[in-house]
């Protein structure tokens, strides 16, 4: 393998503490080194007057598998004048929001990620989320089993059979090669297949006799009875409905107490995702405002949460979430198509197209707070960037996105540009906000903080000697951040230099390699659990419309697999 | 105004699509630029000059520019989509999507258009000569915005699915339509001087539908409310109004729920 030597850069690791640093690093065999340690042969690479940082990850984007596939062919004008011819090393790349498989890889590497995290695989489509991801090229990707409405789990967790959903989700995570326990609407989506919701998290969900709370509650100790790697990922109750910060705050408090329990070095037990749909104050549209900082407030205290943004970044783009009764509910708002997707004993999603204007002031408010919560929060590890990739915008879009977060210019801008600006700075607090994010606060929202909520943090998110050689390059001079703030959205559209894996795989924004992407998923070890066992069995037998014997996610699925495997038979959080 | 003359001298193998054809591409070019610009044959990138002979130039804006295509061209796709000014004159038929998204300016094709033409139109004027296909003034797949404004002019017959989602505009069929007029229309108005056949204005929010001939088989989500007195296209008449779709939602405005209204001459 061709060797490297990054010279000149200023590297920007919050895993090692390096702000800027001018500092040269090697890549051997894939790793990254001293740049001593790299033999006369190795390549140089120039990197004066350019931000070094490890490969992003992506901590929550919808990328891969059924409802993204809904999307896709319910939404034929996604991809209507925009796509993209192959080059000599790409296929040809189509769709906006909803963006092929091709598309998605390249795109996540030109703005220099080297791993996206699938946020909903219902368990039952495994398979076809696995050929996704092992179609999309360059970069890793791991997929989150949709668990919180899983009528297993709660039938243990309303016994407080802490153990047996343990098993369970063990065997789960085995049979659909997935990485972690991700809730969505915890008990809503069940009360769907009745027309029903629950919008607080202590309504009942009906003919289970258990509340979103005891999920909430059951799935984070299950979590940490097993020392996953990740922690529980929530998309909570309520989710944007004016006045639901109250249904928030009472989600969060919900990690009050409780403790991390793994080897992976991740200090939290609950991820609370996309909050910008969460943080919502007032009782109707026309009194809807931000309550970011009230939900910050309490986030910045309590330290074993982390969070993303999931900010509106003012596009037409595609709503897909396993938070089926949420998507009607829109389609109700909004008049446009509406699809509904139900997953037998796991799920159901929805999928709706969505406009989010800039003359609308309830979007404009959106775009507002999802900028407010990055720019409240105090501990940028705790905090990261998404759009929700598709909900609130594409993912493409993060260039722009971190453009208003590292400049106050460009924020005003958009604001004058808004049609009633003067209402959206009333229900807002981001014109009093002077903050801006710098680089190594940013290097922490995207790669060092979410490795570490990952678990990855040994191998992934930064820059020293013995991790994983992904590293973005960026056209972008640290001493002289340009006075325009387009330049900063134009230096994080196209990296100069991406090596994945120790390979070259983007130079001057084109992709030249397809590089080996893996698919990361958790192997738990845990007891021989018979009753779990003959539970599966049954609930196979009488309710589910396959055998059991179909249901596993074959390894010619995923036929690059990075398996985290861990041992929870010796006492929980042991690996 | 400065006239660019496209005169076909090849006609493509497979379907030529070339959406390089409008005002706004050609403005401000000469000739030789003009049979440089790109067209697509399937997967392989061609030139305009290859299957026409350009002779003249452009104006120096779309608006003063007219494109005399002197030849029929059935197998060109996208002629003045997206044209927003100058004019347009076919000397024949033409493929799918001419007209597509136009914004302004005059689109005129003297024999027949194939399927997917004016779809999703803005506005100017867009006449055609002979017949046109399906999905006239239609949404592109998928898509909920249909013609929004603008005229349509038809002097010939039109194919099935006309006018789907239409949300403002004018279409005037001085000929026959098939069936699935207006499904999903939210605003807009369709005039049909011919017969109809059947599926009118399902699911129809709101615009209107003013038919002068016959209809094979009334949509049962249509009411009659009464008959009035109307002047359509320079006709003096008397109409039935009927409105609908009453399966589908309706808006209110000022207290008053709104109907998509279909109108038909009633035979003196």
């Amino acid at each position: 393998m061709t060797e490297y030597v990054i010279r000149n850069g200023h590297l920007f690791d919050p895993l090692q503490e390096i702000k800027g640093d001018r500092k040269d690093i090697g890549i051997k065999d894939g790793k990254i080194v001293d740049a001593s340690d790299v033999s006369s042969s190795a390549k140089a690479i120039d990197a004066k007057g350019m931000t070094v940082m490890a490969g992003a990850l992506e901590v929550h984007a919808h990328v891969a598998g059924p409802k993204v596939n809904v999307g896709r062919w319910y939404r034929p004008e996604d991809k209507l004048f925009n796509s993209r011819k192959n080059s000599d090393a790409t296929r040809i790349e189509g769709g906006f929001s909803i963006p092929t498989v091709f598309k998605t890889g390249y795109e996540y590497a030109r703005m220099g990620y080297t791993f996206a995290m699938e946020a909903a695989m219902p368990p039952l489509y495994a398979r076809h989320v696995h050929e996704e991801i092992h179609d999309t090229p360059i970069i890793d990707e791991g997929a989150l089993p949709v668990l919180g409405n899983n009528w297993f789990l709660m039938e243990y967790l309303k016994n407080k059979e802490i153990e047996n959903a343990a098993a369970y989700t063990a065997w789960l995570l085995r049979q659909t090669k997935g990485y972690g326990i991700k809730v969505v609407n915890p008990g809503g989506t069940e009360a769907w297949a009745w027309g029903l919701n629950c919008l607080t998290i202590n309504d009942p969900v009906p003919y289970f006799d258990i509340t979103p709370s005891e999920i909430i509650t059951g799935l984070m100790e299950t979590n940490e009875f097993l020392g996953l790697p990740h922690s529980m990922h929530i998309h909570g109750n309520s989710l944007g409905n004016p006045g639901n910060y109250n249904v928030t705050m009472d989600t969060l408090k919900l990690a009050k107490g409780v403790k991390p329990r793994n080897n992976f070095g991740r200090k939290q037990v609950m991820h609370a995702t996309h909050l910008q749909f969460h943080s919502y104050g007032g009782d109707g549209w026309g009194t809807f405002e931000s309550k970011a900082k009230e939900i910050m407030d309490f986030v910045n205290k309590q330290k074993n949460i982390t969070i993303d943004t999931g900010n509106v970044t003012l596009d037409e783009t595609t709503t897909m979430t396993a938070d089926g009764p949420f998507e009607h509910h829109l389609t109700e708002l909004n008049h446009l198509k509406w699809a509904n997707v139900d997953v037998e004993l796991e799920t159901a999603a929805g999928v709706v197209p969505y406009i989010y204007s800039p003359n609308i002031v309830v979007n404009a408010i959106q775009w507002a707070i999802g900028l407010e919560l990055a720019l409240f929060c105090k501990d940028p590890m705790r905090c990261f960037i998404t759009t929700d990739h598709p909900n609130a915008g594409p993912f493409t879009r993060y260039p722009r996105v971190i453009k208003w977060l590292m400049s106050r210019k460009a924020r005003e801008a958009q604001i004058k540009a808004f049609k009633n600006s003067d209402k959206v700075v009333g229900a807002t607090n981001i014109a009093n906000l002077d903050r801006e994010i710098g680089l190594y606060e940013l290097a922490a929202m995207t790669r060092a903080g979410p490795a570490e909520a990952l678990g990855l943090s040994k191998s992934y998110g930064g820059l020293a000697p013995g991790m994983n050689a992904d590293i973005a390059i960026y056209n972008l001079d640290p001493k002289k951040l340009p006075t325009d703030p387009e330049g900063i959205e134009k230096a994080f559209s196209a990296v100069a230099y991406l090596f994945k894996d120790g390979k070259m795989v983007v130079k001057d924004g084109q992709v030249i390699d397809h590089g080996h992407k893996k698919t990361f998923w958790v192997d738990v070890k845990v007891k021989e659990n018979k009753q779990v066992m003959h539970d599966i069995r049954e609930k196979f037998l009488k309710y589910y419309s396959l055998n059991e014997g179909n249901y596993p996610v074959p390894d010619s699925y995923a036929p690059h697999p990075h398996v985290i495997a861990l041992d929870a038979t010796t006492g929980a959080g042991s690996s | 105004m400065k006239t660019v003359t496209l005169t076909p001298t090849k006609q493509p193998e497979l379907i030529l699509e070339a959406d390089c054809i409008t005002p706004d591409t050609f403005a401000g070019k000469t000739a030789e630029q003009i049979a440089k610009l790109p067209v697509y044959q399937g997967k392989q990138d061609c030139t305009l000059g290859e299957f026409f002979s350009v002779a003249g130039g452009a104006g120096a804006t779309a608006a003063d520019t007219q494109i005399m295509i002197a030849g029929s061209c059935p197998k060109v796709k996208y002629i003045g989509s997206k044209m927003s000014a100058g004019e347009v004159v076919v000397n024949g038929d033409t493929d799918m999507y001419a007209g597509a998204w136009m914004k302004g300016g005059k689109l005129h094709v003297k024999g027949s258009v194939h399927s997917f033409c004016g779809l999703g139109m803005e506005g100017g004027e867009f006449l055609i000569d002979g017949n046109a296909g399906n999905y006239l003034g239609a949404s592109y797949r998928g898509d909920w915005r249909g013609m929004q404004g603008g005229l349509i002019r038809v002097k010939g017959n039109v194919g099935s699915d006309i006018c789907s989602f239409m949300n403002g505009g004018t279409l005037i069929v001085e000929g026959n339509a098939d069936v699935h007029i207006a499904t999903h229309a939210e605003g807009g108005k369709i005039i049909i001087k011919g017969n109809v056949r059947r599926r009118i204005g399902g699911q129809m929010v709101k615009g209107e539908v003013i038919l002068f001939g016959t209809v094979d088989v009334m949509m049962p989500g249509f009411k009659y409310v009464r008959d009035m007195e109307m002047e359509v296209d320079g006709t003096k008449g008397k109409f039935a109004e009927y409105i609908g779709d009453l399966g589908e939602r309706h808006p209110k405005r000022k207290g008053e729920t709104v109907y998509g209204k279909f109108y038909q001459k009633i035979k003196a």
